[in-house]
């Protein structure tokens, strides 16, 4: 039986242990980015000495979850805690304003073009987008603005494929939701 | 002949019951760790014949999407085809499994071990008779035209839907919905840009793209009567009436098609539906002997 990690003034510390670990963890598809940069790791606290660790899925169909929560699990065992349980929350949904400016930075580093604001999210009716893309991205080769977008969707479900007019080179950009 | 072996009959003896179920996603409950507690005056059968529609029709659209992977007209359209069928499929296993928490469960569960999450045996375990999905979503793909303008009609109905489920009573449906909202939006948009382009495109183009609304528009007659599961949970705040996305949906098809100089058929007459009864034509058979086949054939196997 492990003591609650937060029970006494002492074990404050195994928290914050336990939080650093879960911020180590990387995402197995953007591997330069943590899950907390990425805004997927929300929260990890003490349960009567369980590692409570909650996680959201950035789109419905995001393939990495179960690789997420093994790499957590795994991440957190090896640092010494027995009782690990990684929860889903769905609610509030995933957005990509919730990527931190250093994971901004990494990805742009990484050869992926950062999103922009996420679209301002309205109670009515979805507004019908007719005209082509308005989203606008920087090189990360070169840092050109002028790029265009070739392709709304790429190599995986939260990126769109964009081409840089003044290099010439593709680049993959984390398309804003 | 005599017995064949294939690659398959290796995965049946592979791991002596310690492995992963071959076909699934055993290894990743897509609610685990969500409260499913059922709000009190919420029928829990209701709640899971509905989340069975709902997740049925993103299942059956999904696999109609991804028969397009290695026959789309360009890389490009078939990444983002598959993209849409994999948002699908993820709001599909939440709905499944939401549905399976409520104790919803398939006739043939035993066929499948144990271990199977209940959102797997739900997907590959049910005869044609036990999905409620819409003819909609069942209907073939048809040409790229026509594949557009289903996937056209088809996101714009869950799109709006899910805009207002977003204030469901139920938590679990209300967050899936909210989740599914940005998705569907780009589903739409995609296959919005496409009919313009298709429809104001070539003479070809233009008479393939008014085929595919031909072919498309007698499905729509059935989206917008309310099962009385859906009246009840209307009743209860859970569910939406259909009959409150008519309009939404018809005016966003007519400003596509009007925008891609395609003509607007007559609206339908409009009937109850046959799919979310249970009642499917031969097409549904033949996309989920594709989608089950394997797994039934082996329903022990892990890896």
């Amino acid at each position: 039986m492990t003591a609650a990690l937060t029970g006494q003034s002492g074990h404050f510390g195994r928290l914050a242990d336990a939080r650093a670990v879960a911020e180590t963890v990387t995402d197995p598809e953007l591997p330069m980015l943590t899950l907390a940069d990425l805004g997927v790791l929300r929260d990890v606290r003490d349960e009567g000495g369980t590692v409570v660790v909650e996680i959201t899925p950035t789109y419905s169909g995001c393939p990495a979850m179960g690789v997420m929560r093994a790499d957590l699990v795994h991440a957190l065992h090896r640092a010494g805690f027995a009782d690990v349980d990684v929860r889903t929350v769905l609610s509030p949904a995933w957005s990509t304003d919730w990527i931190s400016e250093a994971g901004r930075h990494k990805l742009a580093a990484g050869g992926i073009a950062p999103p922009g604001h996420a679209p301002v999210r309205t109670a009515g009716p979805v507004p019908l987008q007719l005209g082509p893309s308005r989203r606008t991205a920087t090189c990360p080769q070169c840092g050109s603005a002028d790029t265009e977008e070739t392709s709304e969707f790429s190599g995986t479900a939260c990126k769109a494929l964009r081409r840089c007019r003044a290099c010439l080179e593709p680049f993959e950009h984390v398309k804003e939701i | 002949m005599g017995h064949q072996e294939t690659v398959y009959d290796a995965l049946d003896h592979a791991h002596g019951g310690e492995g992963q179920w071959a076909f699934g996603t055993g290894f990743d409950e897509p609610l685990a760790g969500v409260d499913t507690t059922v709000p009190e005056g919420i029928d829990p059968a209701d709640l899971g014949a509905y989340c069975l529609m709902l997740g049925d029709d993103a299942l059956v659209l999904c696999q109609r999407l991804t028969q397009w992977v290695t026959n789309a007209p360009e890389l490009e359209e078939e990444v983002a085809l598959a993209n849409c069928g994999l948002d699908l499929l993820g709001q599909a296993r939440l709905l499944l499994a939401r549905a399976g928490s409520v104790g919803v469960l398939c006739r043939s569960r035993a066929l499948a071990t144990g271990s199977i999450p209940d959102e797997d045996a739900l997907a590959y375990f049910r005869g044609p008779d036990e999905f409620r999905s819409s003819g909609l979503v069942e209907a073939p793909n048809g040409d790229f035209g026509q594949t557009i303008v289903r996937l056209l009609a088809a996101s714009s109905w869950r799109l709006a839907l899910f805009t207002r489920l977003r204030d469901s009573r139920d938590p679990v449906l209300a967050a899936i919905a909210a989740k599914g909202v940005p998705e569907l939006t780009y589903h739409r948009d995609h296959a919005a840009r496409w009919l313009l382009r298709l429809g104001d495109g070539t003479p070809e183009s233009h008479r393939r793209a008014q085929a595919g609304v031909d072919a498309v528009w007698p499905l729509l007659a059935d989206l917008f009567t309310a099962t009385d599961v859906e009246t009840r949970l209307t009743a209860a705040g859970v569910a939406v009436d259909p009959a409150d996305l008519r309009d939404e949906v018809r005016g966003v098809l007519a400003t596509v098609l009007e925008r891609a100089t395609l003509t607007v058929p007559g609206w339908p007459v409009e009937v109850p539906s046959r799919g979310r009864a249970g009642e499917h034509g031969p097409e549904l058979a033949a996309l989920l002997a594709d989608l089950q086949g394997l797994a039934r054939k082996h329903p022990a196997a892990t890896w």
